[in-house]
């Protein structure tokens, strides 16, 4: 295998990390209105996230860095030629994060329904955006010479993308509310297997139909039996979280935004950005990618830091690894 | 009014706001951990209670550059995706050690610090806090030696056929003069920052036990005075301590300046011509169309030693450098806008020095357990903090732009730097919305300083009743209430 798949693989790898990470605490974001029944039940939720919402976020900062050194005409192309969605996205994570940090630093309750809204919306954009952008790169958009993307906000809101919209979001909220049945105990547990069962009814039929259609668009070989584990383990996550086995559940779901993780990175290689205009103006590997030299680079960095990084993380969620319930909640100050 | 100077006004507004609180991260993260070392070491309540409140009002500041730093990253291919496949080869290796080696080890190790008072042996939840010190500097260090390659590109040569740069050597860009010379320039100047931060608040807190606004103020707890005399020495002494190393550095930055960015130094100078024994400038009134001074009152022959260590030696001006680039890059404008330039070197100077004499005068002032007996000079001590985060803003304004026109000197055109598919009203929405928010999170940033500052340390960790604050069985107490959780 050449560097520059192995760095395709790498980034993948990066999106993927962030996808069943992040994936988890949008959906406890999403969920805060629907689970969260008063202030305590609230605190309960976004502790439950508290110290990794941040460090898996570092996951999508990793991967748009990467993609920067070894692929810097993708990098170009998609950020800019995805410019409305990008700044909602960016837009959102800010207020979501100092949400998360300001929420609870004063006794308000009026302060703390307007970060309660900041956390809601800022969760729910990036879920839905993020499967918006990814269909589009899977289907293709208008570009012209030199990668340069000319897509209004029109050309990405096809019923594909749309629906993969629906996929992210129903998914992370899924993948959410499995979390907090995994982590939260009283009232906040029981409503979200609940959910978790309710959400299923959604994300299912939408996954199969992102999956298949996707599987038709851009036939690979080896990315059906993925999609069909994708599927398979969703419906197992939700079912087994409404019996109350929830550390397998969340395995499950875990696998299921993986594997549709690997289905879209798998359909996409090896063009990154098709063009409609002219296929032959697609963006590949090998034309977005950086030197050999830059790449090899990299690597070394990758394989020496990254192992360290995933150690150090497990060991955070180790070190929270009790549940967090009505009683850790301490008065507000 | 196109889309490129939208673009460049959206990357100097978010720039600028990312390092207002980036400077305050970097020396903050360093002063806690100090103050939670000694806590350590002494056992101490009274250090253990600093550190909770100073660690309060550095968490509210540090949630602000995450949130803004995400932006940064994102908007080199939003608004500058020419540049960015131009430099991403080289630049982009920096930035992703970052994320890896930096971002990383933040982000994870300040949740164990906020969450695992009540959770983890004292000794790795102080080890949490300097890893967190540590890793603010690392992230400082990586994305330095990016911005130091685009005003001195080192270890690279330009692709014939594609035309994008490409790296050759990691180390030469890792090792740039440039880039450690400006690191040490830029984290002293944050030291400077922190250490005032430190001096402000305490300040704040000693004036207002001494002078209260009000009869109804709430009389703060006696132990509150020894407590924040002791934080006000610290950040007296750190200031001082930083304040040494600015000048010494910023004397190599003007020294590398004169050798890798003549043009940049001139226009700090208002130096029109080549000259030997150039004196410094104090003030100037110029003519840019002209290319002279009208009126110029300078300290002879210490602009040369400033920028080659001789009272004798060549200094470039400002209608030289142009030809000279005239005929190496071909007809254009490469003088970047002198006013701006001149007076952002004169205040960086200005104000940052007179932070740096506050940290010095005040720790005479306050030597053998003395403060200071007139309220102005507390006021003047408050006014340290706004002085030196101007400084460290008007530096970068004269760092970006007096590199200008390039991004890249002597590589790449700010102009030819912009992303082409993106329009003018795209770049209009993204820089009015972030503007706004921007703004708004100033004042709610703000409002919630003030008023942790104003709830003083008792808030993040209440005095036991009966006034003695020793007793170990409250300690252990107050460490299983976790004082961080949301
Ligand atoms: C409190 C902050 C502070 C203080 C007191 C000073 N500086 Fe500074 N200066 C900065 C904070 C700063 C900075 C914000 O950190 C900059 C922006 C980029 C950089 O390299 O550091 C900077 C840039 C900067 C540059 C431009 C570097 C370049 O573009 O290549 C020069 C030549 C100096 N400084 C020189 C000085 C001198 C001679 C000083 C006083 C003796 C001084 N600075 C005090
Ligand atoms: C945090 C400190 C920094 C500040 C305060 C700052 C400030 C600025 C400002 C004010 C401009 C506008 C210049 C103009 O319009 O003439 C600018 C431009 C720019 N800066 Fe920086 N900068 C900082 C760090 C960096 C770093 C670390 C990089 C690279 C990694 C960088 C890359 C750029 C680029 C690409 C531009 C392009 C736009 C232009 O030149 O107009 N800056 N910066
Ligand atoms: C223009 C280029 C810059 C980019 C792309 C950038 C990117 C970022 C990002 C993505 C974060 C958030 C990390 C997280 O989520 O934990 C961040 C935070 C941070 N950045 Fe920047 N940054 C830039 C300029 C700078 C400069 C010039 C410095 C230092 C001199 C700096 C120092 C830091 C530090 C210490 C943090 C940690 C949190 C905090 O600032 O409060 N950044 N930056």
């Amino acid at each position: 295998m050449d560097l520059q798949t192995i760095w395709f693989l790498a980034i993948a790898v990066l999106w993927t990390g962030y996808f069943v990470l992040e994936g988890f605490d949008f959906g406890v974001g999403m969920l805060l209105p629907v689970i969260g029944r008063d202030d305590t039940d609230r605190r309960v939720m976004i502790n439950s996230i508290g110290p990794v919402w941040d460090g898996n976020e570092v996951w999508l900062i990793t991967a748009i860095g990467a993609t920067f050194a070894a692929f810097p005409a993708w990098y170009g192309s998609m950020l800019s030629g995805f410019y409305v969605p990008f700044l909602a996205i960016v837009l959102a994570l800010i207020v979501r994060g100092v949400a998360f940090e300001y929420r609870g630093k004063v006794d308000d309750d009026r302060w703390r329904r307007r970060w309660d809204v900041a956390i809601v919306v800022g969760s729910t954009v990036p879920a839905l955006a993020w499967g918006l952008i990814f269909a589009n790169l899977l289907r293709g958009l208008p570009m012209g010479e030199n990668h340069v993307v000319d897509a209004g906000l029109a050309d990405m809101l096809s019923p594909y993308a749309l629906l993969g919209a629906l996929v992210t979001g129903s998914l992370f909220l899924l993948h959410g509310a499995v979390f907090l049945s995994l982590k939260t105990d009283g009232p906040v547990r029981v409503l979200a297997r609940a959910v978790a069962l309710r959400a299923a009814v959604v994300a299912v039929p939408a996954l199969v139909g992102f999956l298949g259609t996707t599987l038709a668009h851009r036939p690979t070989g080896w990315t059906l039996p993925v999609a069909v584990i994708a599927v398979v383990t969703l419906v197992v996550g939700a079912g087994l979280a409404g019996r109350g086995r929830e550390g397998w559940a969340f395995a499950s779901t875990a696998v299921s935004v993986l594997g549709t993780s690997v289905v879209i990175f798998g359909s996409m290689f090896p063009v990154l950005i098709p063009s409609t205009t002219d296929p032959a103006l697609s963006l590949t590997v090998a034309g977005a990618a950086s030197g050999e030299y830059t790449l090899v680079v990299m690597s070394w960095i990758a394989l020496v830091l990254l192992p360290f990084v995933i150690g150090y993380q497990a060991w955070s969620y180790w070190v929270f690894r009790r549940r967090v319930t009505r009683a850790h909640i301490a008065p507000a100050h | 009014m196109d889309a490129l100077d939208l673009a460049r006004w959206q990357f100097g507004i978010t720039t600028v706001y990312h390092f207002l609180f980036v400077p305050l991260t970097i020396g903050l993260s360093a002063i806690v951990a100090i103050l939670q070392t000694a806590w350590h070491r002494t056992g101490k309540v009274e250090y253990l209670r600093a550190t909770r409140f100073l660690g309060k009002l550095f968490l509210i500041n540090f949630a602000m550059g995450v949130v803004t730093g995400i932006v940064q990253e994102f908007q080199f291919g939003m608004n500058w995706s020419s540049y960015s496949t131009f430099v991403g080869d080289v630049f982009g290796a920096p930035l992703a050690m970052e994320a890896l080696l930096a971002f990383f080890l933040e982000s994870t190790f300040i949740g164990l610090w906020i969450f695992g008072w009540d959770r983890l042996p004292r000794r790795i939840h102080l080890a949490c806090i300097w890893i967190v010190a540590i890793g603010t500097n690392f992230s400082a260090y990586f994305i330095i030696a990016a911005n130091a390659w685009m005003r001195h590109p080192v270890g690279f040569t330009v692709d014939e056929t594609t035309g994008r740069a490409r790296l050759t050597d990691i180390w030469a860009v890792l090792t740039n003069d440039q880039a450690w010379s400006t690191y040490l320039h830029v984290v002293s100047g944050a030291f400077i920052a922190a250490g005032l931060f430190v001096v402000a608040v305490s300040a704040v807190k000693l004036m207002r036990a001494r002078w209260p606004r009000r009869s109804t103020d709430a009389v703060p707890h006696p132990s509150e005075h020894g407590l924040f005399r002791k934080t006000l020495r610290l950040g007296l002494a750190v200031t001082a301590i930083a304040g040494a190393l600015v000048v010494f550095s910023g004397d190599h930055q003007a020294k590398l300046m004169a050798q890798y960015e003549p043009m940049k130094l001139a226009g700090a100078e208002a130096l029109w011509e080549d000259e030997q024994g150039a004196g410094f400038s104090l003030f100037a009134v110029g003519d840019i169309r002209e290319g002279r001074n009208h009126i110029n009152v300078q300290v002879p022959n210490v602009l040369s030693f400033l920028a080659t260590g001789d009272f004798q030696g060549d200094v470039q001006g400002i209608n030289d450098v142009q030809q000279r680039f005239e005929q190496q890059f071909g007809p254009g404008d490469y003088r970047p806008d002198i006013a701006v330039l001149y007076w952002s070197f004169r205040l960086m100077m200005g104000l940052g020095l007179a932070g740096v004499g506050i940290g010095v005068l005040g720790l005479w002032l306050t030597r053998r357990r003395r403060l200071p007996e007139h309220r102005w000079m507390y006021r003047v001590a408050i006014l340290g903090l706004p002085a030196a985060l101007a400084a460290n803003v008007f530096g970068w304004i004269l760092t970006e732009m007096g590199r200008q026109p390039w991004t890249v000197v002597g590589e790449l055109l700010t102009a030819a730097s912009v992303s082409p598919g993106v329009s003018l009203t795209e770049v209009a929405i993204s820089l009015s919305t972030f503007t706004l928010l921007y703004a708004a999170l100033a004042v709610v940033e703000l409002k919630l300083l003030l008023r942790y500052v104003a709830a003083g340390a008792a808030a993040v960790m209440p005095y036991p009743p009966d006034d003695s604050d020793v007793p170990a069985a409250r300690e252990r107490e107050d460490d299983r209430v976790p004082a961080f959780v949301y």
